[in-house]
């Protein structure tokens, strides 16, 4: 549409100047975190200088310092049975509503669009209150108090609750797109409610559920608030929250934080790169509506 | 409207040919007087479910917040707990006027610059590279980047290679690495721009902003991308035959065809300016950062628990959040509602 070389020319130079400004702050973590902190810190160029040594030290340091293999152990139980379970959830609703109309239709459905758009912290104050009244029993595992509180179980649930709202707007979105023949057709076959969700619409909705599972993977994975307030226990915090570990009272070690957080976003950039397409249908169908 | 909705748009038109037959266009949805008894109880179990999830760890909780915010409870023992009434208020307005006023003032900053500043820009790359020009995919893939970290991840890259004192970028761009005349981003109480008194915005909450614009383009970005592809071809058309220019054309035909986007994008703006949360308590909540999410907490993450003030700061919180809550489902479901 650009038929103008000089305006073209204007904006591949625009573009080329901010992409190089986007990228400056992932550039720098990745070099400083393969540089120490004793170099870099005395060279007036800062890590922009010349590099002597390059080492994995700093990767070693947060990976130990960090106690990076519990925290990842932790993120997973985490994060998978809550996108799982998500998705389990919000699709039964988007099923309910787009299929079927009864009274309260719509009145769900903002129910839960509305819920998602709250700021967390509006809620935090009870809900601390109500993590710390209800006991957990014996068995339940990484319970640390025998409440909510603190429980994994109890970050699980937070994440299913919340996210919860989004999910079930873009899959009711996807799901009144479906032809309505196909729940008559298998109707009249004589299948159950049951079944018309879990093998007919379901597999349908596959495209939205990726969409949604990866979006849903890196918004709980990089969840902060809940984690840092609700199970507030060092040990038991997935691994984006136990970052600030990493930072100490009164002296940083800026090449160790980078290299932290370069571990730390390395799942985040592999499911970004591999599954990049799903990300954007995700976040733009959500802006749409169906 | 989007790619990811194109497959199942495909399959309905097809579908749409054979039903044209069919006199009366029918509603799509069954109706639930029409099912069995166990099918009901089925759908009564798959929304009864999530249902009672979320309203009882987000809705209730909401409703407490706005109970909790009369009272003046430490959180230990309901027995403690005691009605006051707007005590809270009132003190949120004078003893703590300093707290609240900053807190609101740095809301506001957010939403001013994620708006004036960032908004434009990623409406501008978009539009932009809507045109396909060289290296598109990998331009989007590059702004896009920020928005799939984590705000605390985003705070932590910035504080250890853009602000930090001894070798970050500013201070090694400005020659200000030495002992003595380090630039502190984070730190000491300057301010960049004083409006009234003390009221103003720090130089420490510009520094927690900036990444939030960084992280904010591509987010912009990619929605609108999205809406630009969608926009019927023949509009572009009619506008260019029409002789109006870039601007115009932009201006008058498909900005107003983006407004479902356009509806969108302030509705995220509005709540990511009022959840900045994750990003100032990484940077260990400098000097003149507060914003209301850190006050509703503070109670919480600190030594003393006071429930009322925090709830009472929550309440706050909610309430400018479901000004543009109501305001936007109103748009967005009236025009469900025409449609069913």
């Amino acid at each position: 549409m650009i038929n103008n070389r000089r305006t073209q020319l204007i904006a591949q130079i625009f573009l080329f100047f901010m992409a190089a400004l986007w990228l400056l702050p992932i550039f720098g973590m990745v070099i400083s975190a393969f540089r120490p902190y004793a170099e870099t810190s005395t060279d007036p160029a800062g890590f922009f200088s010349w590099p002597d040594t390059l080492t994995l030290d700093n990767f070693r340091a947060a990976w130990e310092r960090g106690n990076m293999p519990r925290h990842w152990f932790v993120t997973f139980l985490v994060v998978i049975p809550a996108v799982i379970l998500v998705l389990f959830f919000s699709s039964m609703v988007a099923f309910a509503v787009s299929r079927y109309s009864w009274k309260f239709n719509i009145a769900l459905l903002m129910l839960f669009t509305a819920g998602n758009l709250l700021p967390p912290q509006s809620i935090i104050q009870p809900l601390f209150q109500i993590y710390n009244r209800i006991p957990l029993p014996e068995f339940a595992p990484y319970s640390n108090s025998g409440e909510l509180r603190g429980s994994l179980i109890g970050l699980i649930l937070i994440h299913v609750a919340f996210q919860s709202g989004f999910c079930t707007f873009v899959l009711s979105n996807y799901m009144k797109t479906l032809p309505k023949e196909l729940n008559e057709a298998a109707m009249v076959d004589g299948a159950s409610l049951w079944r018309q969700y879990w093998q007919i619409v379901m597999p349908l909705t596959r495209p939205a559920l990726g969409a949604l599972a990866t979006l849903e993977f890196a918004w709980i994975y990089n969840d902060y608030f809940w984690a840092v307030v609700l199970v507030q226990k060092g040990n038991d915090l997935p691994i984006t929250s136990s970052l600030r570990n990493l930072s100490g009272e009164f002296f940083t070690d800026d090449n160790l934080v980078a290299a932290g957080s370069l571990i730390v976003v390395i799942p985040t950039i592999l499911i970004y790169l591999a599954l990049r397409r799903q990300f954007i249908s995700g976040l733009s169908v959500g802006a749409s509506k169906g | 409207m989007t790619s990811l909705q194109n497959p199942s748009n495909a399959e309905t038109s097809t579908d749409a040919s054979e039903d044209e037959a069919s006199p009366s266009p029918r509603k799509g949805r069954r109706r639930y007087s029409l099912l069995t008894g166990r099918d009901r109880r089925v759908l009564q179990a798959m929304v009864g479910i999530p249902t009672f999830l979320h309203v009882m760890l987000i809705w209730v909780p909401a409703i407490a917040t706005l109970l909790l915010s009369f009272t003046n409870w430490n959180g230990f023992r309901f027995d403690t707990m005691e009605f006051v009434g707007l005590r809270n208020y009132r003190q949120l307005f004078t003893v703590f006027e300093k707290d609240l006023y900053e807190a609101l003032l740095n809301n506001t900053w957010v939403l001013i610059f994620l708006f004036v500043i960032a908004t434009p820009l990623g409406m501008l790359v978009a539009y932009i590279l809507d045109k396909n020009l060289r290296g598109t995919a990998v331009y989007q893939s590059i702004f896009y980047f920020p928005v799939v970290l984590s705000l605390a991840v985003v705070g932590f890259i910035w504080k250890s290679v853009i602000y930090s004192p001894r070798q970050g970028i500013l201070n090694v761009a400005l020659g200000r690495t030495g002992e003595g005349e380090q630039i502190s981003w984070l730190g000491d109480s300057e301010q960049v721009i004083t409006l009234v008194g003390d009221y103003g915005l720090s130089k420490n909450f510009l520094a927690i902003i900036v990444p939030m614009i960084w992280r904010h383009v591509g987010y912009i970005m990619v929605l609108y991308l999205a809406g630009l592809k969608a926009v019927d071809p023949s509009l572009r058309e009619a506008a260019a035959i029409d002789g109006s220019n870039e601007w115009q054309s932009f201006k008058n035909v498909i900005f107003p065809s983006l407004k479902p986007v356009n509806v969108v994008i302030l509705v995220i703006t509005v709540i990511e300016s009022l959840r900045v949360f994750d990003i100032i308590d990484v940077l260990n909540n400098p000097i003149g950062t507060d914003v209301l999410s850190i006050l509703v907490t503070e109670s919480i993450l600190g030594e003393s628990s006071n429930v009322g003030r925090g709830s009472a700061y929550g309440v706050m919180l909610l309430l400018l959040c479901f000004t543009f809550v109501i305001w936007y489902l109103r748009s967005t479901f009236r025009e469900d509602d025409a449609a069913s």
